[in-house]
């Protein structure tokens, strides 16, 4: 039984102009104690995807068609008070934007014991000791001072740590990290995720990693699933992923990130080589036959690709 | 932050010395005299001259400026009025009480009622409930407020005859001008607060607060309304500004003795030390109001209160 399984989930966004559909038929599963990377460019519906499970909806969104089960119950037909017990306690979240994702007008001490005594029945003394046990969990140093401090007073860095200590003070099985060092420069962004891969030890967490960055995506996750257009076209075992991409989409990505270890490549030739692959993948057909589930080809253990294709390079 | 308040208090003196540099200029420019109008007409030249220098019209613009800036710093003294003889500062006390009274009331009805709407029609935009709500503000902030007290008194005194259409002592007496002059500031306060905190809804730090299991009620009212607060506040500072200086109509309609009414009086009978300490005198609240409104803004915000440090 997987901590979290995803089935065909449809997310919605019903707008004057019509359907947008985000999320189209994604099906994944995560295991207890294990780390999924999902990747995919600007609207792929990766973010979607993640806050399909928890509902952290806008008012026109909804969840089409789908089911997702955590820890063995179907949390997407959760009402919003069953959800609330969820949110934050068994499943928490970090987001991209460290500096505005903490509000303003409360200090870290605020967030951070809030976060405790919403879920666990925890007197404030309790609270206090626990606040300072995650402060230190999460290496901030001089935790005395940066407790009574407002955000507006942590660096990005700072901030991202308080996030992730607040996500992770009720122990939870599942945290969602989207695009959690993307605002950050690449030194704090190394300390960051070197201090999730500790905390999900520690912690025992199973992590959603979320990203556009496959540098990060080879340091975080045991499994990748590659999204695009509200679909996966991908998924394999990180390592698997790196040596064998199949679909065209994947290579693509690999393409745009330039790979320092191999071959120095310039940004052109980078750019030449997608649009070569380009001319094998129908994108705009891809996105036309969006509600068509498309056929899974089995490449390898685990690894499986989309062909939604004109010439599958493999058939 | 006690260095801040002492420094706007500071700012106070010249703020002060400008307004009444500015009043005692156009005073002095404008027609009348206030020595024939005290003797009338038919005064003799020795009487005329006499009071005239008695009364330091026979100085020099600045000289008499510095006079009057003497005797307002160090006796508090705004003068005498020309028209009644009264001690000028004892004319804005005794009607201060009233003036105070209506000002306080409209614009804790305004925001009492004005933020929960300005929060309910935010967190439904676009629905129907915020339809209403918006018409109801723009309604309100249109409509002139002379007008609406004159339609109040058709229904409640000439035709129902419940409620007393003059004076300001019972609180039957009071409804009318505070619902009157509470409503264009209510319509003005739900508009900011809906925009402001539809503003704040769309912020990272509110869905952080929702991924955390806060609760929608929480959200609102804990996390988003108080970030919301900055520009709600410093409108209704300016609006308890401008009431407590010159809801002038309102106690003019509903025959209330409060500063607006002295004012147009006083400018009226060119009575010109009633409208020069009256105006100082506004000012002076004026600009507390807002020292006050600037206090809320740190206590509200932590960036603004480390930037007053």
């Amino acid at each position: 039984m997987s901590l979290l399984q995803v089935n065909n989930l449809h997310t919605y966004f019903d707008t004057r102009r019509g359907t947008v559909k985000a999320v189209n038929g994604v099906t994944f599963s995560l295991e207890e104690g294990k780390t999924l990377g999902i990747v995919g460019e600007s609207g792929s519906g990766k973010s979607q995807t993640a806050m399909s499970i928890l509902k952290l909806f806008q008012k026109n969104q909804r969840i089409a068609n789908g089911t997702i089960y955590f820890d063995g119950e179907e949390i997407s037909s959760f009402s919003k008070k069953e959800l609330l017990n969820i949110r934050g306690n068994e499943i928490s979240m970090i987001f991209q934007e460290p500096m505005t994702s903490l509000n303003p007008v409360f200090t870290v001490k605020y967030q951070l014991m809030e976060a405790l005594q919403l879920h666990q029945k925890l007197d404030s003394k309790a609270a206090l000791a626990r606040t300072y046990e995650l402060l230190e969990a999460v290496k901030i140093p001089n935790p005395e001072r940066v407790i009574k401090q407002y955000p507006h007073q942590l660096s990005g860095g700072m901030s991202q740590r308080v996030m992730i200590a607040m996500a992770l003070a009720c122990s939870p099985k599942l945290l969602i990290a989207d695009e959690p060092t993307t605002a950050l420069d690449v030194i704090i962004q190394a300390e960051i995720l070197k201090l999730m891969n500790e905390l999900k030890e520690k912690f025992n967490t199973s992590i959603l990693f979320i990203t556009h960055d496959l540098g990060v995506i080879s340091q975080m996750a045991d499994d990748v699933i590659v999204m695009y257009g509200g679909k996966i076209v991908e998924s394999a075992p990180i390592k698997e992923i790196f040596k064998n991409a199949q679909h065209p989409y994947t290579k693509r990505l690999m393409a745009a990130f330039l790979r320092t270890d191999i071959k120095q490549r310039s940004t052109n030739e980078a750019l030449d080589f997608y649009s070569s692959e380009n001319e094998q993948f129908d994108f705009s057909n891809f996105r036309e036959n969006a509600d068509a589930d498309p056929d899974w080809i089995q490449i390898n253990d685990n690894h499986y690709v989309a062909a939604t294709l004109k010439q599958h390079p493999v058939s | 932050m006690f260095r801040y308040i002492v420094k706007r208090i500071l700012w106070l003196i010249p703020i002060l010395l400008g307004v009444s540099f500015i009043v005692f200029t156009i005073m002095y420019l404008s027609p009348g005299d206030p020595v024939t109008m005290i003797l009338g007409e038919g005064a003799t030249e020795e009487a005329y001259q006499a009071l005239r220098t008695q009364m330091g019209f026979d100085q020099s613009f600045i000289v008499q400026f510095l006079n009057y800036v003497r005797g307002v710093v160090f006796d508090f003294d705004l003068g005498r009025s020309y028209v009644s003889n009264r001690v000028v500062l004892d004319e804005i006390l005794v009607r201060l009480p009233n003036t105070i009274r209506l000002a306080s009331w409209s614009i804790l009805f305004a925001t009492l009622i004005g933020i929960p709407l300005g929060v309910i029609s935010a967190t439904r935009p676009y629905s129907k409930v915020d339809n209403v709500v918006m018409f109801i503000s723009l309604v309100g902030v249109s409509m002139p407020t002379f007008w609406q007290a004159l339609l109040l008194i058709i229904l409640f005194t000439s035709t129902l005859g419940w409620l007393p259409a003059s004076g300001f002592t019972s609180w039957q007496q009071m409804i009318m001008p505070v619902f009157a002059l509470a409503t264009s500031s209510m319509g003005t306060i739900a508009r900011i607060t809906r925009s402001s905190m539809m503003d704040v809804l769309d912020q990272d730090y509110i869905r952080t607060s929702e991924a955390k299991g806060v609760s929608d009620g929480r959200v609102i009212f804990q996390h988003a309304l108080r970030n919301a607060l900055i520009p709600v506040v410093t409108v209704i500072g300016l609006q308890f500004g401008a009431l407590l200086g010159g809801a002038v109509l309102t106690e003019t309609i509903f025959s209330i003795n409060g500063l607006g009414t002295m004012m147009v009086n006083a400018i009226r009978t060119r009575d010109t030390m009633v409208v020069q300490g009256g105006v100082l005198f506004i000012a002076f609240i004026f600009t507390l109001v807002n020292l006050c409104v600037d206090i809320l803004y740190a206590y509200i915000d932590p960036r603004i209160r480390s930037q007053y440090d």
